[in-house]
């Protein structure tokens, strides 16, 4: 019995209690704690990633108690992959928290193992309630952690982020219902065979709620016109905390990619390829509103956040071709966005904290300590984010733009994508040129913040290394992403392995 | 692999400048020139190769799937330009050294230029078109930190954001030509693209890769209409301009024409597209070159009118055109980059560029005079020099071209344009160095130092002897490079001086003559141009941009200005659109399941809740009474429960309901108790159709629901409960053992909320929010009582009770409705009515129950319970059960389950009290000082007043 | 019976949709609370309306309701007590960071983006 599909679990929900109680007073001992937990998460999915690159799918019956009936976790490449991005970004980011900014409120560190725990199964769970469940596991944990540190702004953005959500977990459990109440099951491979044979009497009420349940992921992966909550969040959330979010939005792009290829794909019957007609308009939205956002941004946090969401549409529009070559590309850039979004946060924050009075808002300030070396980081993080060569992001674009070329809407894709990645190119150069450059002229500086947060700065470098590290590895990653993709289509091993394997049902006794 | 070094080296040296500057502006510039200087070099190696006629290849894959991979190879037109690339890049890092001052940061400036450097190698070395672009891409990343280098000039910012918007936009154009063509040809290596050209001018999609290709080349080259960016780019230190703007990056786009020529070129299409837009621009950028003061101003748009020269010939599309445009590329990079040192030497001497100021500087500076006499010469096309040599050949193909059935048009716009290079350049030579001394200049001039005009005069010096042998000096070469452009064979040519009385000739002495009047009667010419439009690229250019942004800013600030009711009008009604719409779209069938009658007490409780909810919306504003309405509407939900044979949702939701009241009792505590009315009628109105729809929706589908029939897992639960779950209450052992699972998360969820809560809560007590919760004033009369004895004593005794209900509860909750999370809040219910009764600081002192710690061991032992089964090799939560007797409770069955629940039970006590108690303890901060100090103790203890 | 309680559900979103979208946190909480019990029923009547059979295994009974639904249901109760509470208290702390209730800030709504975002950094 395979118990480490569980560990990415099991191990931050241990872990976050015995912060709790063991280290709630002594800070160096959570971080020590919450360092080693996220490293240990990390070799974890590495281990995994061994264990299934070879295309098995490991799966876990949960209380011995047999799929359908129990749940049931799935490790394929594509959950595990999520699982090490995941551990990677949580890492950098962790690094950066614990250079100060962990200490402006309680139970920072607890908080972020649970924030981790609950991504993690959701990127395991093969049911769709306890999707939800996780979904609520993560999001309370991004409530804790959104509003840490408080501030009026702050918990006013945190107040609405909550609202919304809560807004979204109502419609997932409506949608649950419906489907629940025509197909009788709740696990995601159940659901694939049962969709097929669901009377045409049934098909709305079915239809009805899984198109629901798409808006419900939607709202997680910020598109149109469901992204309202993020600009203002990830403007204040703490730095740390927005970088994190980088991934809460890649949470939702999973679960669409999962369950509408899964269950409602190829072969869903009347409702085949249910997602397709209504995700590639809303992607594509996503994608002009985004970047354009990108032009129009006053704070550096917010170009950030802009960039994200049209990051988002970009992903999601390859998503949204439904071919495994789109897929693969669009999980090449998904990881991409994943660093490249988080690591303008932080540079954001850096430099807001250098510039007292005026932050991160896009207007000529004074130089400041490490000006050259933040120029030089936000330098690298815009090539990435624009998708210019050399990095990762052109690489991504190019593997969609190539990806998209088949189909029937070519044209429109590439000149949305070409023609946004222009605007991009061009909010980015007035931000770093207003930022870095009209501020060297200024005279004078910020001497009372000349410290030199090391920590964030080794944070940052990580992030933009994994940038090149992608750029670098693209060959034998895109094979692997290829074989991903391939496994996500061929939805028959996913069902296979979940509903084929028999469990004694029962105890021990 | 040396190949591939030619471009990797000025990569890897590109850290070293920005080290050695530490060790002095010398080693700086040395290091640089070094690594230059092996580059070149290497290259040379290859020259006896190229010269054969071989083509080297060198191949690495990179993303196969995605057919790019880094090939490289070496031919004659590659070896062309990478020799003129690192050749004048030599002369320019030397150059450079003398011309920056003290204060330029000379380490940043040397690596970028090594940056660009290796960035147009690689273009020229590239054999497969997807690495081209991201050199090419990377040539304007590099030129924008070139170009904007004194960041303290407003003009550099601008000329930089300019040229990396314009020649961004090119590159993403020749992205998608780029894919185009190789998803005709089949494969992105050139070596193979080159092959096809039936294939690709057969294509349907041949023009519109061509027009993209073409976009990225003509914004790249500052072709008309795009020539604009190149002028505002002339911001940057001078020897960037000479080697960026006219002998290197801006030739990229002419490489590019030349490298697919073979391939792209002889069609109607290519001819109008390229031979006209060279023409135009040709003439257009010499007549502005004719009246810019700015030297440098003036030798941009003369390398303008150059590159279109350029673009004209390879246009034409025939193999003796190519052969001309070659070396046309050659001479002008000669000149050109002597004339550009050349301008910077005057400015760098005499403190100014403005033609204006200058004249007489011959008898001052002799040496730069003497270069800057022959380059320009060279550049207006006299005979005995090279400009002469490929304008000629120009001209001559120019002679007999017709355009469009008309054969007069293209030599006379030719000739046109001759004369006015003629004529700028010898505004160059005449207006700086000869004539009077036009007023002082702000520095004394005189001759530079030889670093300086060094490199100017070694071009120079090329000048003159391929214009005196071009066979022997630059034959070789030119058909080497020629045969790599036409890739077939040559054309019968002899570059020579004399070809007898041509057309050629007669047009080349027109456009001197005229050229010389035009600047015999530049005055006048002056007025004429004055006269005319003289539209403001930069000032066009910045209005767009501009537009761009404040029309993004409106629709961004528009769309997002931050209201949550906005936000959430999307979200719902969304979720209406997409519902209906779904809905619509499939096909639906009414139930036909048989209905329960709706008996009298269902439509009593259901009349209540009608009337809670209308009252709840109604009297919303008063917040104590929409506690209450609330309240009732949780009531009626708990007995829709118990009425539908859900005992345990009813004890569940009742307790909960509970709960939740006194929570927002305690937070109404400090929120205003009104709700002003704000929302204008229409908002409402709006409102009330989103509720509406959504109310339909979702009542519709749970009608449609309930009255269908649907088959569920069920069956499973009902036979596993008692023999594999161990509990004849089968909701719970769904809850602790069929999908404990989700339990585990529900508590931690839980947990979790609770440790939000005291985070903010505990957060509110300091800082600016604290201070304002001490300085707290109630907006409610208070009892004067603060605890009622009779509510003391009612609670403490009640406490003991209540907590063995909780634990029975608790016992019996796996057989029958109960369970550990209804136990655990009706224990925290009870804890917390102390609170109430007696006031936080007595509860505090007599409860010291770390409540954190309850959570964490509430999750711990539910994890451990599930840990446990690892043991035994089965899954997380695998349970066991035995029986076992107990006193009073009797016979019962102890199940590992058991354990799980009391993880919950523990979890939820330390959760809700966690939440409750810190937020009586902020209620008791913000009401300190108490009436009376403590409670009344229930023994009446005497207590002498003023104690002792 | 089943229109009953449809009806009621109807009512309940209605209602909740209603108050979430007024411009004060109070009512948003309570739109909210609302919203919660109507998908509880909601989903409750997933498991259709079934009389005096509760899922308690007796051997004397034959027929009993769908218990999955039930379970859902405890679970999603339990859940949205924890949300409800969060936002309850985040609202409160707001209202004291801000001295004003609306959901928005302040009276008049303006860019979340815009508003001063370093408060709270050490």
């Amino acid at each position: 019995m395979n118990h480490w599909i569980i560990a990415p679990i099991v191990l931050p929900a241990i872990m976050a209690p015995i912060l709790l109680m063991g280290a709630r007073h002594d800070m160096v001992l959570a971080r020590i704690f919450s360092i080693a937990s996220t490293v240990a998460l990390l070799g974890i999915a590495l281990a995994l990633t061994a264990m299934v690159s070879d295309g098995t799918i490991l799966t876990y019956a949960l209380g011995n108690w047999v799929a359908p009936f129990g749940i049931v976790l799935v490790a394929d490449r594509l959950s595990v992959m999520m699982l090490v991005l995941t551990a990677v970004l949580a890492l950098a980011v962790l690094f950066f928290a614990i250079d100060g900014s962990d200490r402006e409120g309680r139970h920072f560190h607890a908080l972020y193992q649970f924030q981790l725990m609950g991504i993690n199964g959701a990127f395991l769970t093969g049911d769709f309630f306890n999707l939800f469940v996780f979904f609520e596991v993560l999001l309370i944990a991004s409530y804790g952690l959104m509003v840490h540190g408080g501030g009026p702004a702050r918990v006013k953005a945190g107040v609405q982020y909550v609202a919304i959500n809560l807004v979204g977990s109502t419609l997932f459990l409506i949608s649950v219902g419906m489907i629940y109440s025509v197909t009788g099951t709740l696990n995601m491979a159940d659901l694939a065979v049962k969709v097929p044979h669901i009377p045409a009497g049934d098909q709305a009420l079915l239809q009805a709620g899984a198109l629901l349940l798409l808006l419900v992921f939607c709202v997680k992966a910020a598109l149109i016109p469901v992204h309202f909550w993020l600009p203002g969040t990830y403007a204040n959330a703490p730095a740390a905390v927005a970088a994190l979010f980088a991934i809460m939005t890649k949470v939702g792009a999973y679960c669409v990619i999962r369950l509408y290829i899964l269950a409602f794909g190829a072969d869903a019957g009347a409702a085949t390829w249910l997602a397709a007609p209504w995700l590639l308009p809303a992607a594509l939205l996503t994608l002009v509103l985004g970047m354009t956002g990108v032009l129009a941004a006053r704070r550096l946090g917010q170009l950030a956040g802009f960039a994200v969401i049209g990051s988002m549409g970009l992903l999601l529009t390859s998503v949204a071709l439904f071919t495994p070559i789109a897929l693969s590309a669009a999980l090449y850039y998904l990881l991409h966005s994943t660093l490249a979004g988080a690591v303008l946060f932080l540079i954001a924050d850096l430099v807001a904290r250098r510039r007292p009075g005026h932050e991160d808002g896009l207007s000529v300030a004074p130089g400041f300590t490490q000006l050259k070396l933040l120029a030089g980081s936000f330098f690298i993080a815009a090539i990435a984010a624009t998708g210019m060569p050399p990095l990762s992001g052109f690489i991504g674009k190019l593997l969609m733009l190539d990806a998209a070329l088949d189909s029937v809407h070519a044209a429109v894709i590439w000149t949305l994508v070409l023609g946004t990645s222009l605007i991009a190119i061009i909010g980015f150069g007035r931000a770093g040129s207003t930022l870095f450059w009209k501020s060297t002229g200024e005279p004078g500086s910020f001497p009372e913040h000349a410290q030199s947060n090391s920590l964030s700065l080794i944070a940052i470098g990580l992030l933009l290394a994994g940038c090149v590290a992608l750029t670098l590895f693209a060959g034998p990653l895109t094979t692997y992403l290829d074989a991903t993709a391939e496994q996500v289509f061929a939805t028959h091993q996913y069902i296979e392995a979940v509903l084929g394997n028999t469990v004694l049902p029962g105890g021990l006794l | 692999m040396s190949l591939a070094l030619i471009v990797i080296l000025p990569f890897l040296g590109a850290i070293l400048p920005a080290l050695m500057i530490r060790a002095g502006r010398n080693a700086c510039a040395t290091s640089t020139f070094t690594v230059t200087l092996l580059a070149f070099l290497l290259l040379m190696t290859h020259a006896p190769a190229v010269f054969r006629g071989e083509v080297l290849q060198a191949r690495w894959e990179w993303v196969p799937q995605l057919g790019l991979n880094v090939n490289f190879f070496l031919d004659g037109l590659g070896f062309f330009f990478a020799s003129l690339i690192l050749g004048i890049g030599l002369l320019i890092i030397t150059y450079a050294r003398f011309y920056l001052a003290k204060e330029d940061p000379m380490g940043s400036f040397y690596s970028y230029l090594l940056l660009f450097q290796g960035a147009m190698v690689g273009i020229v070395l590239s054999d497969n078109i997807l690495l081209l672009l991201i050199f090419w891409e990377l040539t304007s990343l590099s030129s924008f930190l070139l170009i904007g280098y004194w960041k303290h000039l407003p003009e550099g910012r601008q000329g930089a954001r300019m040229a990396l918007t314009v020649t961004g936009a090119g590159g993403l154009s020749m992205i998608a030509g780029m894919l185009i063509l190789g998803h005709i040809a089949g494969s992105y290596d050139l070596s193979v693209i080159l092959q096809h050209k039936e294939a690709i001018q057969a294509s349907p999609l041949y023009l519109p890769a061509l027009l993209l290709i073409l976009g990225g080349c003509f914004t790249k080259s500052a072709q008309f209409p795009f020539h604009f960016w190149l002028p505002h780019a002339m911001a940057a230190p001078t020897p960037v301009s000479a080697y960026l703007h006219s002998a290197t990056m801006v030739k990229a786009g002419l490489f590019l024409m030349a490298r697919l020529w073979p391939v792209l070129a002889g069609t109607d299409e290519w001819f109008y597209l390229v031979a006209t837009t060279g023409l135009i621009t040709m003439l257009i950028g010499a007549w502005i070159a004719l009246f810019k003061d700015d030297l440098k101003g003036l030798l941009a748009f003369s390398t303008v009118s150059h590159l279109g020269l350029v673009t004209f010939l390879l246009g034409l599309g025939s193999p003796m055109a190519a052969v001309a445009a070659v070396f046309h590329i050659l001479n002008h990079a000669t000149f050109k980059a002597a004339l550009f040192m050349n301008a910077g030497i005057v400015d760098h001497e005499t403190g100014t560029r403005d033609i204006r100021k200058l004249g007489g500087l011959m008898t001052l500076m002799p040496i730069a005079g003497t270069l800057a006499t022959i380059a320009a010469a060279s550049m207006a096309g006299l005979p005995l020099l090279n400009g002469f040599l490929s304008k000629e050949m120009m001209l001559e193909e120019a002679a007999h071209t017709a355009w469009l059935g008309n054969d007069w048009i293209v030599p006379a716009l030719a000739t046109l344009a001759a004369c006015f290079s003629v004529a700028y350049s010898f505004r160059y030579i005449v207006h700086v160095y000869f004539g009077k001394p036009a007023g002082t200049t702000p520095r004394h001039p005189h001759d530079p130092p030889f670093g300086m005009w060094g490199p100017p005069a070694l071009l120079v010096v090329l000048v003159v002897l391929i214009g005196l042998f071009p066979a022997t000096i630059a034959g070789p070469l030119v058909a080497t490079v020629a045969g790599a452009v036409i890739g077939g064979p040559l054309p019968d040519y002899h570059l020579a001086i004399w070809h007898g009385l041509t057309p050629a000739l007669g047009m080349s002495a027109i456009a001197v003559a005229v050229g010389l009047g035009l600047l015999a009667g530049y005055i006048k010419v002056r007025k004429l141009w004055s006269a005319g439009p003289h539209p403001e690229a930069k000032a066009m250019f910045q209005a767009l941009i501009a537009a761009a942004v404040s029309l993004a800013q409106k629709i961004t600030h528009g769309l997002h200005n931050g209201s949550l009711q906005r936000h959430l009008a999307f979200a719902i009604g969304a979720a209406v659109v997409v519902g209906f719409g779904a809905f619509a779209a499939a096909s639906h069938a009414p139930g036909q399941r048989e209905l329960l009658p709706a008996a009298p007490v269902a439509i009593v409780v259901w009349l209540l809740l009608v009337g809670a909810t209308i009252a709840l919306v109604a009297l919303h504003r008063q917040r104590l009474v929409s506690l209450i309405a609330i309240g009732v509407v949780g009531m009626v939900v708990s007995l829709t429960f118990v009425y539908l044979s859900a005992p345990d949702l009813a004890l569940t939701q009742i307790s909960v309901e509970v709960v939740t009241v006194i929570l927002m009792l305690l937070a109404l505590n400090f929120l205003p108790k009104e709700t002003p009315v704000e929302s204008s009628g229409g908002r409402r109105l709006r409102d009330g159709v989103i509720a509406a729809l959504a109310g339909i929706g979702v009542g519709g589908a749970a009608w449609a629901i309930t009255s269908r029939d649907g088959s569920t897992l069920s069956g499973y639960y009902l036979e596993q409960s008692v023999p594999g779950g161990g509990g004849t209450n089968v909701v719970n052992v769904i809850l602790v053992d069929f999908r404990g699972f989700d339990t585990f998360g529900e508590i931690i969820v839980l947990g979790i909320a609770a440790l939000a809560i005291y985070a903010l809560l505990d957060g509110a007590t300091r800082g600016a929010v604290g201070r304002k919760l001490a300085a707290w004033v109630p907006d409610q009369a208070r009892a004067a009582d603060r605890h009622p004895l009779m509510l003391v004593v009612a609670t403490r005794v009640m406490l003991p009770l209540a907590l063995m209900v909780g634990a029975f509860i608790f016992l019996r909750g796996h057989n029958v409705p109960g369970g550990g999370f209804i136990a655990g809040l009706v224990v925290a219910i009870a804890l917390i009515m102390q609170y109430m009764a007696s006031g936080y600081s007595w509860a505090a002192q007599r409860m010291k129950i770390d409540y954190h710690a309850l959570i964490g061991i509430g999750v711990l032992i539910a994890a451990a319970t599930g840990i446990v089964s690892w043991l035994a090799d089965h899954p997380f939560l695998t349970s066991t059960f035995g029986h076992f007797h107990l006193p009073v409770i009797g016979e019962f069955e102890l199940a590992s389950a058991m354990a799980f629940d009391t993880g919950v039970f523990l979890t939820v006590i330390g959760a809700t009290m966690l939440a409750l108690a810190n937020l009586s303890r902020i209620g008791g901060l913000a009401e300190a000082p108490p009436p009376q100090e403590g409670p009344m103790e229930p023994d009446l203890s005497v207590k002498t007043p003023g104690g002792h | 019976m089943e229109f009953l309680l449809s009806t009621a559900i109807g009512l309940l979103t209605a209602a909740g949709v209603y108050l979430a979208l007024r411009a004060r946190t109070w009512p948003v909480v309570l739109g909210l609370t609302m919203l919660s019990y109507a998908t509880n029923l909601f989903l409750f009547a997933t498991g259709r309306l079934v009389l005096n059979q509760p899922p308690v295994i007796s051997p004397d009974v034959v027929a009993y309701t769908d218990p999955l639904p039930q379970a859902l249901v405890l679970t999603a109760i339990v859940i949205s007590f924890g949300m409800t509470a969060v936002i309850v208290v985040m609202a409160l702390r707001s209202f004291l960071e801000s001295g004003s209730d609306h959901v928005d800030g302040q009276d008049k709504p303006v860019p979340a983006e815009n508003r001063e975002t370093t408060e709270g950094r050490a």
